[in-house]
């Protein structure tokens, strides 16, 4: 569960990702932190408020944010 | 119930990954394009985007839509000859500011003063992204390019105004850090007729960035999102201020005539050539 008592799934394009940072540092409530790599790992899903902004703005298209049990 | 489109009806996954550097906002303009067209549930065989030459006009390699990928600078001149052609298509220029201003400067002017119906969306980031990083007629005043090492000595296009000034019938500006306004200009601009622009402040870290603002891929985006001010904020500027922040907004929204309806007035024949009426 998380702030909008939704299951939300989030999927990264490992190889579609280009480590760029931008999902890490515009997420307002700070779901990603980055790997030594700089890839984004999710660290506090139960923070998601399912805004889909670091989807959107993604330049790769490497982050689906899905809604799993949306009754 | 009808099923509700999605952006990939119209983006290319298959063409994955994308050509543009690490940071570069191309790819959230073009997700907000084809959102907008998701969101007008505009079959993808209605659209034909026309470009030109830069990193933005590589867009339509990734779209599914018809595309006529031309010259520098010419992108509306392809969309005017299409439009004239067949009016039933929704027609998208994407140019860069380069290929927009500098090179298509004088089509930009044509094609705003004639309000021909043609969407037009300017990728602004400041720079000749493809070709290294020269300046463009955008780049702001004392900012640092390849051609102006020391700082560049000519103030910038205001892109909006100039539209406004020629006759544009809507125009927009935002950044690819506001994606959902971003993306409702654009949808606001495809479906009324005219012509009109939207003017996307981007990111070129590459180039732009590198040379002009300290720090990262981070840094260059969060550049983009401070100087981009809406009305409210804006208007409380002194002038000198107002230099270094870009309006954002929606500039101009009126109803001057299109140019096709005009012409189907001044020449009745032309109507009924057996043409659609377009939208
Ligand atoms: C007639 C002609 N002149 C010059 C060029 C070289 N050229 C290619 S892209 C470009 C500028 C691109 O800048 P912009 O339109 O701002 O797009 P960006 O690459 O930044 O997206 C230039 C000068 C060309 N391809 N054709
Ligand atoms: S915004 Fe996209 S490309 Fe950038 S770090 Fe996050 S997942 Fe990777
Ligand atoms: S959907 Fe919104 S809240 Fe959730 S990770 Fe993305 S940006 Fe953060
Ligand atoms: S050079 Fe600039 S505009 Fe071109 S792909 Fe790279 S970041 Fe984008």
């Amino acid at each position: 569960m998380n702030k909008t008592d939704k299951e939300v799934k989030i999927h990264i394009d490992e190889a579609l990702c280009k480590r760029c940072g931008f999902c890490i540092e515009f997420c307002n409530t700070k779901v990603y932190e980055a790997d030594q790599d700089g890839l984004p790992l999710i660290k506090n899903l139960e923070e998601c408020t399912n805004c889909r902004l670091c989807e959107l703005r993604c330049p790769d298209f490497a982050i689906r944010v899905e809604v799993v049990n949306n009754e | 119930m009808a099923v509700k489109l999605n952006y990939r009806e119209y983006f290319k996954e298959e063409a994955l990954p994308l050509m543009w550097c690490a940071g570069c906002g191309n790819g959230i303009l073009l997700r907000a394009i084809t959102d907008a067209l998701a969101d007008l549930e505009i079959p993808p065989h209605q659209v034909v985007v026309s470009t030109g030459i830069g990193c933005w006009g590589k867009a339509d390699d990734y779209m599914t839509t018809h595309a006529f990928h031309g010259s520098h600078g010419r992108a509306l001149a392809f969309a005017t000859g299409i439009k004239l052609g067949n009016p039933d298509l929704h027609v998208i220029a994407l140019m860069g500011d380069g290929d927009a201003l500098a090179i298509g400067g004088n089509h930009f002017i044509h094609a705003a003063r004639r309000n021909i119906d043609i969407t037009a969306i300017i990728s602004n980031n400041f720079t000749y992204g493809m070709t290294g990083g020269q300046y463009s007629p955008t780049t702001p005043l004392s900012y640092k390019t390849t051609t102006s090492p020391v700082g560049v000595a000519e103030p910038a296009f205001d892109v909006c105004g100039l539209a406004e000034e020629c006759g544009a019938n809507y125009v927009a500006r935002s950044t690819v850090y506001h994606v959902t306004q971003l993306k409702r200009f654009i949808a606001a601009a495809i479906q009324k007729k005219g012509f009109n622009v939207v003017e996307a402040i981007n990111t070129c870290p590459t180039h732009f960035g590198r040379r002009n603002i300290p720090g990262d891929t981070v840094e260059m985006m969060k550049y983009i999102k401070d100087i981009g001010m809406p009305r409210s904020r804006f208007e409380k500027l002194d002038e000198e201020e107002k230099n270094k922040y870009l309006l954002t907004g929606e500039l101009v929204n009126r109803e001057r005539p299109d140019f096709l309806s005009v012409y189907r007035e001044i020449n009745p024949a032309a109507s009924e050539s057996g043409r659609g009426e377009g939208k």
